[in-house]
């Protein structure tokens, strides 16, 4: 169970980065952040990561609070971040420690092998592709088995072919071991695809702006009639959150009543 | 196939490269030979030859090369150590960093060579001096490359580190090290370069074994033919070394995708 409390963040120079962030996603659930840019998707993320203080409010994970990074907190980033001097499997196993040498071998053949990175343990980063390499990372992030994972526009880099490829495995990782997935993305279809609940996010200062439930069985069928209605949904509260109504600045109490 | 061109390729590289010195060597020769030219002060290959294995044969190259290689190592070894150390402080403690890198920036620009007085007045000439030149020459390379090289790690592959709670120790050894290597390894090898060079300029200095002794004896002497195969004897030391470097490292940075690996 992840619990963001009021989160806000506020930098040493006056801006205002987040401000009053309340969410909260149960064990298995898949959040996805959308936001058009600067709307503090990436602090929150860092936030949640234990990778940087909030000036406000807490986060817990099954009632831990976090303050600094937590095992039971994985993340994955916009970039690989793969090691360079180790190998594809030594990458993935760099988060084990204390479990014994045989079990992370197993865990890590395993998760190669979800990927379907199976025959590239042994090679060196820098011989594989963009999308493998972040399918890496991935890999990197799950093997740990945390409770909950934290995606940066993981996919952001890639081609379109190469992405519906990796949402597939990463939903086939989720599903063996069900953690709490929030994923930040900027690409509506995404975000559809993969979670049960858009969050949409309003920038100066980052906020949320509006939830959309995506009520779907999985595997989901991009071409279905109800994944388009979703994406529609999305797509229309998207469009509030970049378009907010110049009314708000003076509002007039009888636009304020109309405008909607 | 293709390995059977490479090698080819590489053959005639070789042949190119060698082209010149041979048929300069050959030219001199035949001329000294036909009486064209007197080979006085340039004596034609034949005799450096003769000269060198003379030496080798009584078994002075020898003792001179082992003198010069134990000042050249253990003027590596200090200096090298020294800039590893003062390179890694200067990089992890700003403090450390505002008051020394100025002034060792400041000593940096002062050329080696300006020291052999002090150091004569304040060593003598005995090995002291010799060793201390040489280390101050392999120091700064060293120093700024290590320096350098900690300054510069990537702080988004530190993250993945305080991602998996890594210790300061394990931070250091699993990242920190990994990555500063190969700027490292650079800096060392441009070090032992050096060292090579001011080992001539310590053993100038008055010496009785080392090859730079044969140069100076040699001169004095007025033999050319010495000074050659010394520098001869200089040339194949230091390129051994330098090979030995890079096959020793090579597999500490075998990861990495540049160009040194064609090299």
């Amino acid at each position: 169970m992840l619990i963001v409390d009021s989160l806000s963040k506020t930098y040493a120079d006056g801006t205002q980065a987040l401000s009053n962030i309340g969410l909260s996603a149960a064990p298995g659930e898949i959040v996805a952040l959308i936001g058009g840019s600067g709307c503090g998707k990436t602090t929150l993320l860092r936030l949640i990561a234990g990778l940087d203080r909030g000036s406000a409010g807490a986060v817990a994970v099954d009632g831990e609070t976090i303050l600094e990074p937590h095992p039971r907190v994985g993340v994955v980033f916009q970039e690989p971040r793969l090691l360079p001097w180790l190998t594809v499997a030594d990458n993935v196993g760099f988060g084990l420690g204390g479990l014994g040498r045989s079990e992370n071998r197993a865990r890590v053949t395993e998760a190669l092998e979800r990927v379907g990175l199976a025959e590239h343990g042994r090679r060196w980063p820098r011989e594989l592709s963009g999308g493998q390499q972040q399918r890496v990372a991935i890999a990197r992030a799950f093997v740990p088995r945390p409770r909950v994972l934290l995606l940066d526009e993981p996919f952001s880099a890639l081609d379109a072919f190469t992405r519906r490829g990796l949402h597939e495995q990463l939903l086939d990782l989720w599903a063996a071991s069900k953690p709490t997935i929030l994923i930040v993305t900027h690409d509506v279809g995404e975000a559809v695809t993969l979670a049960d609940r858009v969050v949409v996010m309003r920038p100066k200062p980052g906020r949320l702006e509006e939830t959309v439930a995506i009520d779907l069985p999985r595997p989901r069928d991009p071409v279905s009639a109800r994944y388009e209605e979703a994406v529609r949904r999305v797509m229309a509260a998207l469009d509030r959150s970049l378009h907010p109504p110049i009314a708000r600045r003076d509002p007039a109490p009888e636009m304020r009543a109309g405008w909607w | 196939m293709p390995v059977l061109r490479q090698g080819g390729r590489f053959g005639l590289g070789v042949g190119l490269a060698l082209a010149l010195p041979i048929a300069l060597a050959v030219g001199w020769e035949i001329a000294v030979d036909t009486g064209a030219a007197s080979g006085r002060l340039l004596p034609p290959p034949s005799r450096i030859g003769a000269t060198l294995f003379e030496l080798a044969a009584s078994g002075d190259l020898l003792s001179h090369v082992e003198a010069t290689l134990i000042r050249a190592g253990l003027g590596f070894l200090g200096g090298a150590a020294a800039g590893i150390l003062m390179g890694t402080a200067v990089a992890m403690l700003p403090l450390v960093r505002r008051i020394c890198d100025p002034s060792l920036q400041a000593l940096r620009a002062v050329p080696s060579l300006a020291w052999v007085p002090l150091f004569i007045l304040w060593f003598g000439i005995l090995e002291t001096p010799k060793i201390l030149l040489i280390a101050v020459g392999v120091f700064f390379p060293v120093y700024v490359g290590v320096s350098g090289a900690i300054g510069s790690v990537d702080r988004k592959l530190v993250e993945v580190g305080r991602i998996y709670r890594l210790s300061r120790l394990a931070m250091a050894r699993r990242i920190l090290l990994p990555a500063v290597l190969p700027a490292t390894l650079v800096g060392l090898r441009t070090g032992l370069g050096l060292g090579f060079l001011f080992v001539v300029a310590a053993e100038l200095m008055g010496a009785s074994e080392g090859l730079g002794y044969l140069l100076v004896d040699g001169q004095q002497l007025g033999k050319p033919d010495q000074i050659l195969a010394a520098i001869i004897a200089f040339a194949l030391a230091g390129k051994l070394a330098d090979t030995l470097f890079v096959v020793l490292t090579r597999p500490l940075t075998r990861w990495q995708d540049t160009v040194r690996e064609s090299l």
